[in-house]
């Protein structure tokens, strides 16, 4: 046996196996997902345009995070995928098939929204079981197999027991799950959720939050969902689409985004930061004609803006070449002290930390260096 | 005694007015409700239960009940299957003259019953613009139980209309959307999702028109042509037996027609609690 055929074998064994090499996912839940490409969508709202050329690639089983300010075309993208809106230009691909002339129905799409657009009519049962009984006879299954499918999704969102309760009943939360259910309970190709945790308060976030992460780890849907919230798109999705002004700006798993933001706008939307105009000449960098003792890292000559994180920075004393400025405040945050400081002539406001004990008065001056910082050029 | 009765069942608010409120609302109900009820039923003790049965149980009397009842019964029907269309297409589409047409709406309202009325019995009489063609089909309107049906069709609109509005405003698109995602046709989301959430706005405007068509008068009298045994509503028999002096006789009528509309709307609320009891909202 040649070796090519040895290593053929080997793989078709793990691939058949690949249930047993990953223990956690559950047989009964698990949907043949597809990957989803999106192409040049375009979408004005009459004479707003919304998305300008808007192209994605979202792999099989990846859990995808858009993320943006309000306004930033990330709902749109996320609408057009579902086929609830359709696009002025571009096509939308589920697999290899494209999806464009596809209705809602026929997309096979799990959605959930915002405010969870319960059936209030309905029980948490019925709810669940709806997108099965408006299956046609051909497919729709037996009243014994959605009772059991039913009962099994209950499960899955830990509202065993709660299947009689009407919506209005419910806390927050737990609707939340019951609308995650019910777009579970269709077998989707894609999930797609509209900032699902975003009427819910902060510590249910953060519970739903690692919940759905397990949920997708054991179901394996391709997901995409729709945050304004940072912070839950880094510590939940696979890779983060950041999005601005119907432009998406950077693609990326967390490291990248937060490590090498590949723009000034996802510098300044992803973490803490502060920006200040410098201008780049022959290497040097100047603020208000004070050279700063920082590299230029290459950039070119000319006016640009220059970012660094709170943390980032270490007080410099009497060194020469540091960013000079007056506190304006001080709060507390956790273990360390961030300050609010006026910097330069125009007086710019931008954040430090330093260790909680630092001897720090108000209108006090203090030196500041940089120890990591990213310029990106300004125009003007 | 009646202040320790009071400490029980109401709690202290920051919201105050309730002792000045609630008196103004048992004297107003008192005066403008209860107390003419009140007659109506005590001018009614003047008869025995065998004179009240003989008045009660009268041909005429049945047959002018069963009308007024009946008739409005269907039209009350028939406005809760079209009002449910004209405030739907009122509420959900942009189009030219949509607050014009939303101010007709409010015709039946505004329009002395009576001049409603004549208008209708001149449309359907056997020359009028519409019964000169749907008479000769021996579809007789005018001075039938139709006319009557047509004329309470005619009042009680407004009302289903003016209920379901707001509703159908605060259905959220999102609702509509889900069910379009889970695979549903428009038929199935209006069906299983749209009106079964109207449902207790629905009863409400149902409620409201048929009241309303047990208690009107001056439309019907001129469409109905009022033949006794056949065309004349109860309300009208009432005035006839007042100008015939016959005043046991008309209190007689009027607390049967209280007394079937008191448990028909009762019926109804009770439904309303069951439903708000077990879907936790409305």
């Amino acid at each position: 046996m040649t070796a090519l055929a040895q290593f053929r074998r080997d793989t078709d064994y793990i691939e058949a196996n690949l249930s047993l090499v990953a223990p956690f996912v559950d047989e009964r839940l698990r949907v043949k997902t597809m990957n989803v490409t999106v192409e040049n969508l375009t979408k004005a709202f009459g004479a707003t345009p919304a998305l300008h050329g808007v192209s994605l690639e979202i792999a099989s089983g990846e859990l995808i995070a858009l993320v943006g300010p309000s306004g930033s075309g990330k709902t749109t993208l996320l609408r057009l995928i579902a086929g609830l809106d359709f696009p002025n230009s571009g096509r939308v691909l589920f697999g290899a098939e494209d999806a464009s002339s596809k209705s809602v129905q026929e997309r096979n799409v799990g959605f959930v929204f915002q405010n969870y657009a319960l059936f209030k009519h309905m029980s948490v049962f019925e709810n669940i079981a709806f997108g099965l009984r408006v299956r046609p006879r051909a497919t729709r299954p037996s009243e014994a197999s959605i009772r059991q499918r039913v009962m099994t999704l209950l499960d899955l969102v830990q509202l065993n027991g709660l299947e009689k309760r009407f919506p209005g009943q419910l806390s927050g939360g737990q609707r939340q799950r019951v609308a995650f259910a019910r777009a579970l309970a269709i077998e989707p190709g894609v999930l797609l959720l509209d900032e699902p945790f975003g009427a819910l308060d902060a510590k249910v976030r953060k519970e739903l939050r690692r919940w759905l992460r397990e949920i997708h780890d054991r179901t394996g849907h391709t997901t995409v969902f729709v945050t304004h919230d940072q912070e839950e798109a880094l510590e939940l999705a696979d890779r983060v689409v950041v999005m601005s002004q119907g432009r998406i700006e950077q693609v990326g798993s967390a490291d990248d985004i937060y490590d090498n933001p590949a723009t000034p706008f996802v510098f300044d939307f992803i973490g803490d930061s502060s920006a200040l105009p410098v201008i780049v000449d022959k290497g040097s960098i100047a603020l208000d004609d004070r050279i700063l003792s920082i590299d230029a890292k290459g950039h070119a000559d000319g006016p640009a803006t220059l970012f660094f994180r709170p943390n980032h920075v270490r007080l410099a004393g009497q060194e020469s070449g540091s960013i000079v400025g007056t506190v304006t405040g001080s709060r507390r945050h956790g273990d360390i002290r961030r300050l609010e400081l006026e910097v330069g002539l125009a007086r710019h406001r931008c954040e430090i930390d330093v260790p909680a004990d630092s001897d720090v008065s108000r209108n006090g001056r203090v030196a500041i260096k940089p120890t990591d910082w990213r310029l990106f050029p300004r125009d003007s | 005694m009646t202040a320790i009765a009071f400490g029980t069942w109401r709690k202290p608010s920051v919201i105050p007015g309730f002792g000045l409120t609630f008196g103004f609302l048992m004297v107003y109900l008192s005066l403008i409700v209860l107390i003419p009820i009140a007659l109506l039923i005590l001018r009614t003790t003047q008869l025995s239960w065998a004179e009240y049965w003989a008045i009660a149980s009268n041909g005429r009397v049945v047959a002018a009940l069963r009308l007024s009842f009946g008739a409005a019964l269907i039209a009350a029907g028939i406005n809760t299957l079209f009002g449910i269309i004209v405030a739907w297409v009122l509420v959900r589409y942009e189009f030219p003259g949509r607050r014009l047409v939303d101010a007709i709406v409010d015709l039946p309202f505004a329009l002395p019953t009576a001049v409603a009325g004549i208008a209708l019995t001149a449309i359907f009489a056997k020359n009028g613009w519409v019964g000169q063609y749907i008479e000769p089909l021996g579809i007789k309107v005018a001075y039938t139980s139709i006319g009557v049906v047509i004329a309470l069709t005619f009042i009680g609109l407004p009302f289903v209309v003016r209920t379901l509005q707001p509703v159908i405003m605060e259905i959220e698109r999102e609702t509509e959307e889900a069910a379009a995602t889970l695979g549903a046709s428009r038929h199935q989301a209006i069906f299983r999702v749209v009106l079964p959430t109207l449902v207790p706005a629905l009863l409400t405007g149902f409620v409201l028109a048929l009241a309303r068509g047990i208690g009107e008068y001056g439309s019907v009298v001129f469409i109905a042509g009022n033949l006794p045994y056949r065309t004349e509503i109860a309300p009208l028999l009432i005035v006839i037996r007042l100008t015939e002096f016959d005043y046991n006789g008309a209190t007689a009528i009027a607390t049967i027609m209280l007394a079937i509309s008191f448990v028909m709307f009762l019926a109804i609320n009770l439904i309303q609690v069951w439903a708000r009891r077990r879907f936790g909202y409305v």
